[in-house]
């Protein structure tokens, strides 16, 4: 297992080694400001007097400092709340919305303040999974540049005058018949829609336009010209064998929905379940999907078309006339699709109607409808309507429109016509933004009337047709915000507040006479099915003209660099592009943090002699990129193709997002009225300078050894060992397991509990929510992009990808064939998603370097780490065969000047995240994974209170908690029953392993092999 | 007909025995449930304890026999708003709460109709109980009275005696073979001279390298056991007892009032920490009483000013436990069934709150070392109990024995 493109260079001068770098390289620390004047004149130098009064004067004042204890006050509530009980957290179910983005969600209170979010299983829809994007969202929360008021040309106001100059103007606009837009992202909330509804009664030259920044347009477009239903289907994932995927990254950010967690049911395997989906993925950029995928066959842009042409044709009796092309994976896709017809789905993510017709053929034809995808029950994550968006930007642009409300939509940074927007926003007569900052919209508008956090809100959503969800504050309004819904409704003359609007309109359209009560601590309710409709049997199809549209944009001929923009799953759109978390959040496939960068092949690199991390300009026609982004060289990248992540670039995110990375929505284009994502034919001009990527990818990793065991599904079913590597030491007597010989007494004996984990990876797809959700918990501090680049990321949970050749199937397993034989990058490496935290070893390695016993092992398995009488050696990181030991090299707390982007621990606002049951570690130790020991101690004592034993389940760890998979569980090894030791022992024994078992430090946490469809 | 007689006689006796059974049950109903005195108990020092007591007068009025005096239909309204019954114009309730002060007593009308027969219960049991008798009270947390270990100081000072008696005896001796020796000065020869003329010389004994090297060596010991020493009392803030903004007295409080500590500090048996408590808690009983006894008026015009304010009070931090340690109430209150004092020493006696003990880690880990798993009916334990008594350990299982001490149980 060989990491592809390392990069052994710190910087360009070490490239190029420069005499200056030579010199400072010699020298570990700079030279000290007294240093410095002694060089200048040699009298003026300190002498041995100095030194010393220097060191009486410490000495004395640390004397002085370390006798007299500060005097601490403690504060009680004046009026303790009933519900509060200091020290005792507090639960509540609400909703997490951005733009459609979705989740049923669990938020944990502590004296009031929102500190960790967890799934709320009650949930249907989501199951109980979160995002890297929804953990980080408590964040965003205590974000300093979010507005304290409402703004009136730039400049702090008061409601009242700013209500009072709005009502009047925007009835003035009406009378005169002025048009008036209220611009949107996806708004998910009935009852929002009422009240826009009641806004729109008000002021009845009003439109309401919906855009999403990353559209799915084509889709619903699709549906209305195949099936008269302009919708997007609700697709299960769990009920398909074959899944085919055309560029949509459905596991990670396609159209919102939370497809991991159905995808992943179906890839679950043990001794009674041996059988598994497989997934297709054709796509040009390595997604998390593609690297997921079973088959992944990398294909230029230019050619998504002529592909889902293909396989139209190759499907169904009927053909369209487009050019063929040949592909041996979509032979084999053809197939398998032809053998499961009616439990397989076919998706793409493109924005080309065309395509989306083809794609809904090709499911008719397969008769999935009905089955694996659901007409009747749509989803309304993405209702934007692209063709709508764009004739506001004419009518903008043309002056027609007298008055806009932007709400939760920022399309001066997000739109292709950013620009025709910023520039029509000047001849309106009215703008409003409900921004909660002043972005790149709402700095251009006269009012800003800043809506509350989703955390402070009351509000509900309908993420699917027939399940509602309810938001309920966790928390008072920080600032003086005022929720939008009940700034509209003001507008319109209803004084009512939002929450008893919204509390009648649930009594009377939602909830058929059930418990408000009930809905509200569930957070959800869903009720009776809502619709029988029959699946559609027939379509409407013109072939001819798909087939023309096809022709004229796709073609295998073309020559030039296709250009794919897509989503992070850490950044998506970039709402949160001011969420140090995200942004230090490693991308998944690359590792790459705190920038977006064009990815290209080995290849093109190579041809074009352009280093990693050297920038380069981008032009899509007439339409170039702001800024200059480096260039990563991307394993698995399809020839001809390059791509670039949007959301980054913001110019007016706030301290932390600004100014990262260049903002590819700029690359965006309108044609046919949809936004499209991709370009062909990109220039792409080097500067001749460097920028270096902050990636993680070759920290901490480990060369050459069997990490990662895995198998196909096919040895696996042949024997369940396939793809295990059993190490043998060999003694006197022969060759023995590692675990016969021993130097170590066992010493460590757990009687009680023996807590452990079992990690999937072949569920485990990468996400990254699990990073998050430890940082959350465990008060993980954010070090910015330069510590990054110096190997010094705090993560006590990194996620591992490895790139391996496509091997033959029997070679699976056989790692150590010689140095170079997966050195060198592939055009289509396998991928495989490891997460490695601290494997609580038996036997630690790091245990026994201690000079001071700071890192021990507890009687339940634990391996701890004392930080308080941690002296900072660093010997036990040095001996931790995982390296999964994190050092704290600054104190990143309460350190503003220098870690301004860890806000979480250096602003009054941002500390309030922080989780009270855990340290803030200090400048000189060590930390790593604790396996969430606070939430096991909590466990214990509640069972203990509650004189009872502990049951299965009842104590979680953050990273399991938030995997939408399932791929961690946790639990007690003790306990038969548990489900951590039905994984490791029962159900999947034979798949179990411990990494490294060679070395028999034995470690608590195991892994599953992954198995591959093929 | 006989076996309808002998039919009939077996029908009339076990009528006659369930009818026994039927009127020893009723005679069992006129004895107090314990299970009601027991839930009253509980209501009882929840709610009434603050003002009440059954045998003595406190802020309210003794409650012995109070259902001999009047009825329960009666205390029930009382009870619920005693306001509403004065103002009726009853004149039992006037006269009760003219004698009083005027301050009416706070109501409580959450209060089911079973929960005031259950504290009726609990008080009636108390009131045919008598008053408590003042018995040896095992204090657990008594500040352990300083053993000096006199044997060891007696040794010392025979020694010392001893030692004193040796060196005369021996100065003694020394002079005697002297005088001696000086006599017979003659047949001595010059060197026996020198030694018998020679003088004690304290200069030169003082000068000797031999005294120089033992005093320096004393005098480092000494500083480096000082340094030491006082190193390891850095932090520790045993027995401080700053000034509060409000002179509270725990004594009249938790002693004097007998006060349960859980009735302010809300979180001791279910929260990590104990909670001061907040100011409406105060006012519970504030409301009415406007004046203490030890300092007037002035104390609890503070407590209403922030009341009515808003201003909250500042209290200064008495327990400080570093960042570092977690320490949860709970787990040591409501799970081990420890006492309040073994930590926080004997709070009822103390005017102003001090530091009872050192909280240092040696003081927690001692602690931990010594005391039993209260395991009694405890099912978490179980294992751990079966897993204790196959061990060669022998005795009670100590908290250390199912890692107490385990860094981790504190650190994280």
């Amino acid at each position: 297992m060989k990491e592809k493109n390392k990069v052994f260079w710190k910087g360009v001068e070490e490239l190029h080694n420069e005499p200056e770098f030579i010199k400072n390289n010699l020298n570990e620390f700079p030279e000290s400001v007294l240093a410095k004047g002694a060089a200048a004149s040699d009298e003026s130098a300190p002498d041995r007097r100095d030194f010393l009064k220097l060191v009486g004067f410490s000495v004395a004042a640390a004397t002085l400092a370390a006798c007299e204890a500060p005097v601490k006050k403690a504060i009680p509530y004046l009026n303790k709340p009933e519900e509060i009980e200091p020290g005792i957290a507090n639960w509540y179910a609400t909703t997490y919305t951005e733009g459609g983005d979705y989740a049923s969600i669990l938020v944990k209170t502590r004296e009031g303040r929102p500190i960790k979010i967890e799934g709320n299983k009650l949930s249907s829809v989501t199951g109980g999974a979160t995002s890297a994007r929804v953990q980080a969202s408590v964040l965003s929360l205590y974000d300093t540049e979010r507005l304290k008021g409402v703004q009136v040309a730039g400049k702090a106001s008061s409601w009242e005058v700013a209500d009072a100059a709005i009502v009047d103007r925007l009835s003035k606009i009406s009378q005169e018949g002025g048009a008036i837009r209220i611009v949107s992202s996806t708004i998910l909330s009935p009852t929002t829609w009422k009240a826009i509804a009641e806004f729109k009664s008000k002021y009845p030259t009003t439109e309401h336009v919906v855009y999403d920044a990353i559209s799915s347009s084509a889709i619903s477009k699709a549906n209305a010209a195949s099936f008269g239903k302009a919708v997007i289907p609700s697709y299960r994932f769990d009920k398909a064998d074959t899944i085919v995927s055309f560029g949509a990254d459905f596991l990670c950010t396609w159209g919102a929905g939370d497809y991991s967690t159905d995808f992943s049911k179906n890839r679950k395997l043990n001794k009674n379940k041996k059988t598994m989906n497989r997934l297709y993925a054709f796509e040009s950029s390595l997604s998390l999907t593609g690297s997921n995928a079973d088959f992944r066959a990398p294909i230029k842009l230019s050619q998504e078309g002529l592909f889902v042409a293909e396989l139209y044709n190759r499907l169904t009796s009927s053909r369209i006339n487009t050019e063929a092309v040949k592909n041996d994976i979509l032979d084999k896709a053809v197939t398998d699709l032809l053998a499961s017809k009616g439990k397989s789905i076919v998706v793409s993510g493109s924005n080309d109607v065309n395509i989306q017709i083809l794609i809904n053929e090709i499911n008719l034809a397969l008769g999935n409808y009905g089955s694996t995808i659901d007409l009747s029950t749509p989803v309304n994550y993405r209702l934007g309507d692209d063709e709508k968006m764009n004739q506001f930007v004419d009518d903008l642009k043309g002056g027609k429109v007298a008055a806009v409300i932007f709400y939760a939509a920022n399309p001066a940074y997000d739109h292709p016509r950013a620009e025709d927007i910023k520039a029509g926003l000047k001849q309106t007569k009215l703008s409003i933004s409900f921004a909660d900052r002043a972005d790149e919209t709402a700095s251009l508008v006269e009012y800003i009337a800043p809506d509350h956090h989703y955390l402070e809100s009351w509000n509900d959503a309908e993420p699917k047709a027939g399940f509602y969800s309810l938001a309920q504050p966790t928390i008072a309004p920080l600032f003086k915000t005022r929720q939008a819904q009940e700034s509209l409704l003001k507008w319109s003359g209803n004084n009512a507040d939002y929450y008893t609007y919204l509390k009648n309109n649930w009594a009377s359209s939602i909830l058929n006479g059930v418990s408000w009560d009930k809905a509200l601590h569930d957070g959800v309710y869903e009720g009776a099915s809502t619709s029988s409709e029959a699946a559609p049997s027939s379509s409407s199809f013109n072939g001819a003209d798909v087939a023309a549209g096809i022709s004229k944009v796709y073609t295998s001929a073309a020559k030039g660099i296709d250009l794919k923009l897509y989503e992070k799953v850490g950044i998506g759109s970039g709402v949160q592009a001011n969420n140090p978390w995200l942004q230090e959040l490693p991308d998944p496939i690359s590792k790459a943090t705190w920038d977006n960068y064009l990815a290209v092949s080995k290849k093109y690199a190579d041809d074009n002699k352009l280093e990693e991390g050297a920038l380069v300009k981008i032009k899509v026609g007439n339409k170039e990129l702001a800024k200059a982004v480096p260039v990563l060289i991307q394993p698995g990248q399809a020839q001809g193709t390059a791509s670039l992540a949007l959301g980054y670039g913001r110019e007016k995110a706030g301290k932390v997002g600004t100014g990262v990375g260049a903002n590819a929505f700029a690359l965006t284009t309108v044609q046919n009225g949809l936004v499209q994502y991709s370009a062909f034919n990109v220039t792409i001009t080097p500067t001749g300078e460097f920028s270096k990527i902050a990636q993680t990818q070759t920290h901490h990793t480990i060369m050459n050894r069997p990490i990662v065991q895995d198998a196909t599904l096919k040895e696996y079913q042949a024997n369940p060992t396939a793809g295990r590597f059993f190490p043998t030491v060999t003694t006197p007597d022969g060759k023995v397991a590692p675990a016969k010989v021993d130097i170590w007494k066992d010493q460590h004996v757990q009687p009680n509990h023996k807590w452990g984990m079992s990690i999937d990876l072949n569920t485990c797809l990468g996400c990254g929510a699990c990073v998050i959700a430890c940082q959350a918990e465990n008060n993980v501090p954010v070090v910015g992009k330069r510590e990054v680049i110096n190997r010094r990321e705090m993560h006590w949970i990194r996620i591992d990808r490895y790139y391996s050749s496509a091997a033959e199937p029997k070679e699976t397993g056989v790692y150590f064939k010689g140095e170079g034989d997966l050195e060198m990058p592939e055009e289509n490496p396998q991928v495989t998603f490891q997460p490695m935290m601290c494997q609580h070893c038996n036997h630690a390695p790091c245990e026994s370097v201690c000079p001071v016993a700071a890192t021990t092992h507890s009687t339940e398995g634990l391996n701890q780490m004392t930080y308080n009488r941690c002296v900072g050696t660093r010997y036990c990181a040095n001996n931790c065969p995982y390296k999964v030991r994190r050092f704290n090299w600054f104190k990143y707390f309460d350190n503003e000047e220098v870690f301004d982007k860890n806000t979480s621990m250096n602003t009054a606002l941002g500390r309030m995240v922080l989780n009270p049951d855990v340290t803030v570690r200090s400048r000189g130790v060590m930390e790593k994974c604790s396996m969430c020991v606070q939430r096991i101690q909590e466990g214990k004592l509640t069972a203990k209170k509650e004189k009872r034993k502990i049951k299965d389940g009842e104590i979680n760890i953050a990273c399991a908690a938030a995997c939408a998979t399932g791929a961690i569980t946790f639990g007690d090894q003790n306990d038969p029953e548990s489900q951590v030791s039905l994984e490791n022992d029962d159900l999947n024994k034979d798949r179990a392993y411990a990494v490294l078992e060679e070395l028999n430090v034995q470690p608590n946490v195991f892994y599953l092999t992954k198995i591959r469809n093929i | 007909m006989s076996k309808t007689s002998i039919s009939n006689l077996v029908s009339r006796l076990s009528l006659l025995i369930i009818l026994s059974f039927f009127f020893t049950t009723v005679r069992a109903d006129n004895a107090p449930d314990p299970g009601l005195v027991s839930k009253g108990e509980v209501l009882f020092k929840e709610n009434c304890k603050t003002c009440h007591a059954v045998h003595t007068q406190e802020v309210g009025p003794a409650l012995k026999d109070v259902t001999k005096r009047r009825d329960v239909k009666w205390l029930s309204a009382w009870i619920r708003n005693s306001s509403q019954v004065i103002a009726s114009g009853d004149k039992y309730a006037n006269d009760l709460y003219n004698k009083f002060g005027k301050s009416p007593m706070t109501s409580f009308s959450s209060f089911k109709d079973d929960e005031i027969k259950a504290v009726l219960a609990y008080i009636d049991a108390e009131s045919v109980k008598g008053p408590e008798k003042k018995e040896e009270k095992v204090v657990i947390g008594e500040p352990p009275v300083e053993k000096v270990d006199t044997t060891s100081t007696i040794i010392l000072i025979l020694v010392v005696v001893v030692l004193i008696l040796v060196l005369t005896t021996l100065i003694v001796f020394l002079s005697v073979i002297k005088r001696f020796l000086k006599d017979k000065e003659a047949t001595l020869t010059e060197a026996d001279k020198e030694l018998v003329n020679q003088k004690f010389d304290l200069v030169a004994v003082v000068k000797s390298k031999m005294f120089i090297t033992i005093v320096s060596l004393l005098f480092v010991t000494i500083a480096v056991r000082a340094c030491w020493l006082g190193a390891l009392s850095i932090g520790v803030e045993q027995n401080y007892e700053p000034v509060q903004p409000i002179p509270f007295s725990h004594k009249q409080h938790a002693g004097e009032m007998k006060i349960n500590c859980n009735y302010c500090h809300t979180g001791a048996y279910k929260s990590k920490q104990a909670n001061i408590p907040s100011v409406n808690i105060c006012m519970n009983c504030h409301t009415h009483v406007k004046e203490g006894p030890r300092f007037g008026a002035e104390g609890i015009a503070k407590v209403v000013k922030a009341y009515e304010t808003g201003a909250p009070i500042k209290w200064v931090r008495v327990h400080n436990l570093p960042d570092l340690a977690y320490f949860n109430h709970s787990q040591h209150t409501t799970v081990a069934g420890i006492e309040c004092q073994k930590c926080h020493g004997p709070i009822e006696e103390m005017e102003v709150v001090r530091q009872h003990s050192p909280l240092t880690m040696g003081w927690c880990i001692n602690c931990h070392r010594e005391t039993a798993v209260n395991s009694k009916d405890n099912a978490y334990y179980d294992k751990l109990l079966k897993v204790h008594a196959d061990s060669k350990k022998k005795g009670e299982m100590k908290a250390e024995d199912i890692g107490a001490i385990d860094c981790s149980k504190c650190h994280y």
